[in-house]
């Protein structure tokens, strides 16, 4: 794994600071995390053998801010937020790329900085609601953890899963790593809360830059059915299903997101 | 000593094995598969019945709190059920203490103000106004805000309510969470400045210091029990003093199922399955359903789960009768047992308003009658004077509920 270095940006007129994880050299590339919260995995340390990549934590989930939140009242602050982090790293021209929540969030943004997103890579985002196949975020809160297991992954026993699900050794660290995810995923509810239909159907029209939507075709979280409606509703758009894959592609089929996603942005 | 009867107003005859068929008595539990409306209708009259009763009895006060989408406990506007009470107790000395209607669940939360001080004129003056944090599954499952929000959303909507209780002046509220053009309620609660408020917790350290700054009396509302208390209890103390507040015992509330029998043999034959049908259907309820991601502070957050001061739901469910009643989680046997029980409860975590629960799980309507019956015959007589000889005066009791005698001595 290549070794991480972080970067503090401050935005909003200087009332809120975002952290940012950066490594690997080239051409800058911008990942927004899920609501998980950030997990420097075998996908992002792949990536970074082509790219810099820079992961910003969402406001709250960096370790030792958790009150940043406090500063994010709705969506509108945190693609405000993201678009000023971009202008403080001084990127004029990215790719961006974005997990589930952090894909809506990628979404938004490609929408708002239109001139600086060069290809945009959606990977199992929300953002988009259909009644026939609805969702809500407050029922991934409602999971219990064999539930969260169960729901998320197509196939729980992947030694990726396994090593991103289980526990740090010893009692303390372990608590507080469920400290850690709880609040994590109450940090990215804030802006989502209960259904995370927030007007990106109002606003996806504007998004020009080329872009991918990836979904893990036994995805049970977020149905796979939304990966057209994201292909519909982007111009310029290419959607790419993923075999026995669940909601989490960079975990479950790491390999094949990967190959698809260089070809995809080197393009 | 102020002594009131609380009532949850459950459902009495969930199937015995529910807990097995079900996820959670709590918001996802489907009412046509479970309840009978028929049934329903006649809790809601069996529990204003019982209220009724526990007034005519000699208890000082009677309280109705809100919950939503549950087989727990479903007064879903406690303000419905405290104004029968109001009317239901008109001429007597009875307060009606609502814990609560729960602001952050209304919007806009003047609504409560309105609610609060249309009951004070009802009840003329006996309104005792809980302000309730609110749960966090009602607040963000039943009520669809986001979790981490609600406690910012509780201070403001407090501080909106006071304002528009106390203020002479139409005012204009911009809120960060309510934006009102023109705040001039009609009517005003009788009780000036405000009817005395009650903050009902489970041991947050936040609510002890809003409680305790402001000058409020808690309630500290457990379900484990006195003796799993008595830590948490003498926190908030240490916090009053700290705060420089007297040791007013009428700063503290708590609240106990109670179920008086004949002798302390029968107690478990009365009401062991009621206890049981309490701990095991009641709060089947998953953790990750009390309380969503972000509904506690980050520091609290920390404490629960590095420190887990209060055992899991779940492990209540692996015991029984005789265990609840050893640990105070109910406090059952003979009138002379369940007295010495209270009294030492009462002594040991200096409370000045009791609340007793005489009602909880499946106890019939009969039985609960009986209970109170015994209860106010038998137990009360022998609690009231417990802080008589401190002197100390009840500041958050309605001035249309003191006792005239007491009063004039």
């Amino acid at each position: 794994m290549k070794k991480l270095t972080k970067k503090v940006v401050p935005v909003l007129n200087g009332r809120l600071d975002i952290t940012v994880n950066i490594a690997g050299k080239g051409k800058p590339l911008v990942y927004l995390h899920s609501a998980g919260g950030f997990y420097w995995d075998d996908y992002l340390d792949e990536l970074a053998n082509h790219y810099k990549v820079y992961v910003p934590h969402f406001p709250g989930t960096a370790p030792g801010r958790p009150n940043d939140i406090d500063l994010i009242d709705n969506l509108w602050d945190a693609v405000l937020a993201y678009d000023d982090l971009l202008a403080g790293l001084k990127l004029k021209k990215v790719r961006l790329m974005g997990h589930s929540f952090g894909g809506m969030l990628a979404a938004e943004l490609a929408a708002q900085r239109r001139e600086s997103i060069e290809k945009l890579v959606l990977i199992a985002p929300i953002g988009l609601y259909r009644e026939d196949a609805s969702y809500t975020c407050a029922s991934w809160c409602a999971l219990s953890p064999p539930e969260i297991m169960e729901v998320l992954f197509h196939d729980p026993n992947h030694p990726r899963v396994v090593k991103r699900m289980t526990p740090p050794p010893g009692q303390e660290a372990a608590d507080l790593w469920t400290v850690h995810f709880v609040w994590t995923l109450g940090c990215t509810a804030k802006i989502i809360w209960p259904i995370p239909d927030k007007g990106l159907h109002k606003r996806i029209h504007r998004v020009t830059a080329p872009t991918l939507v990836v979904w893990g075709e036994n995805d049970r979280l977020i149905p796979p059915v939304y990966a057209q409606e994201f292909g519909k509703s982007i111009n310029n758009s290419e959607v790419f299903m993923l075999p026995r894959c669940g909601h989490e592609p960079p975990l479950e089929q790491m390999e094949m997101l990967r190959d698809k996603a260089l070809a995809f942005m080197a393009a | 000593m102020k002594i009131a009867c609380f009532h949850l107003m459950p459902y009495r005859d969930l199937a015995d094995d529910f807990e097995k068929k079900h996820k959670s008595a709590w918001f996802s539990l489907p009412f046509n598969e479970v309840a009978d409306p028929n049934k329903v209708a006649g809790y809601f009259n069996q529990t204003l019945d019982e209220l009724t009763y526990a007034a005519q009895m000699g208890f000082d006060g009677v309280c109705t709190n809100e919950h939503h989408q549950n087989a727990y406990g479903f007064m879903v506007n406690p303000n419905m059920m405290g104004s029968v009470l109001a009317r239901a107790t008109r001429g007597t000395k009875t307060a009606i203490i609502q814990m609560g209607e729960t602001a952050v669940f209304l919007n806009p939360p003047i609504r409560v103000a309105e609610e609060y001080a249309m009951l004070d004129c009802i009840a003329e003056g006996r309104l005792i106004a809980g302000f309730p944090v609110g749960l966090g599954g009602d607040y963000s499952y039943s009520y669809g805000m986001a979790p981490i929000e609600q406690r910012a959303r509780y201070y403001e909507a407090h501080d909106l309510i006071k304002k528009a209780w106390t203020s002479d002046q139409v005012f204009a509220f911009n809120g960060k969470f309510y934006q009102l053009p023109m705040v001039n309620i009609w009517p005003k609660p009788v009780q000036r400045p405000h009817p005395p408020i009650w903050v009902p917790g489970n041991a947050s350290p936040s609510t002890w210091d809003f409680v305790i700054k402001n000058d409020y009396a808690y309630c500290f509302l457990t379900y484990f029990g006195a003796k799993g208390a008595e830590h948490m209890v003498k926190g908030f103390w240490n916090r009053a003093e700290e705060l420089g507040r007297d040791r007013n015992p009428y700063r503290m509330g708590f609240l106990v199922p109670v179920g008086v029998s004949e002798t302390d043999e029968q107690a478990e034959a009365e009401y062991g399955h009621a206890a049981e049908y309490f701990y095991h259907k009641g709060l089947h309820l998953p953790e990750q359903l009390l309380a969503p991601p972000g509904h506690m502070t980050h520091s609290s957050l920390t404490h629960l789960i590095t420190k887990r001061p209060f055992p899991p739901f779940e492990e209540l469910k692996t015991l029984k009768f005789p265990q609840f009643n050893d640990r105070d989680f109910v406090v059952c046997g003979s009138a002379k047992t369940v007295t010495e029980r209270l009294l030492h409860i009462i002594k040991t975590l200096r409370v000045g308003h009791l609340m007793i629960l005489p009602q909880f799980g499946s106890l019939s309507h009969e039985k609960t009658m009986q209970n109170i019956e015994r209860i106010s015959k038998n137990v009360l007589p022998h609690l009231r004077g417990v802080w008589d000889n401190e002197g100390w005066e009840d500041h958050w009791w309605p001035k249309a509920c003191q006792d005239a005698k007491r009063a004039a001595a």
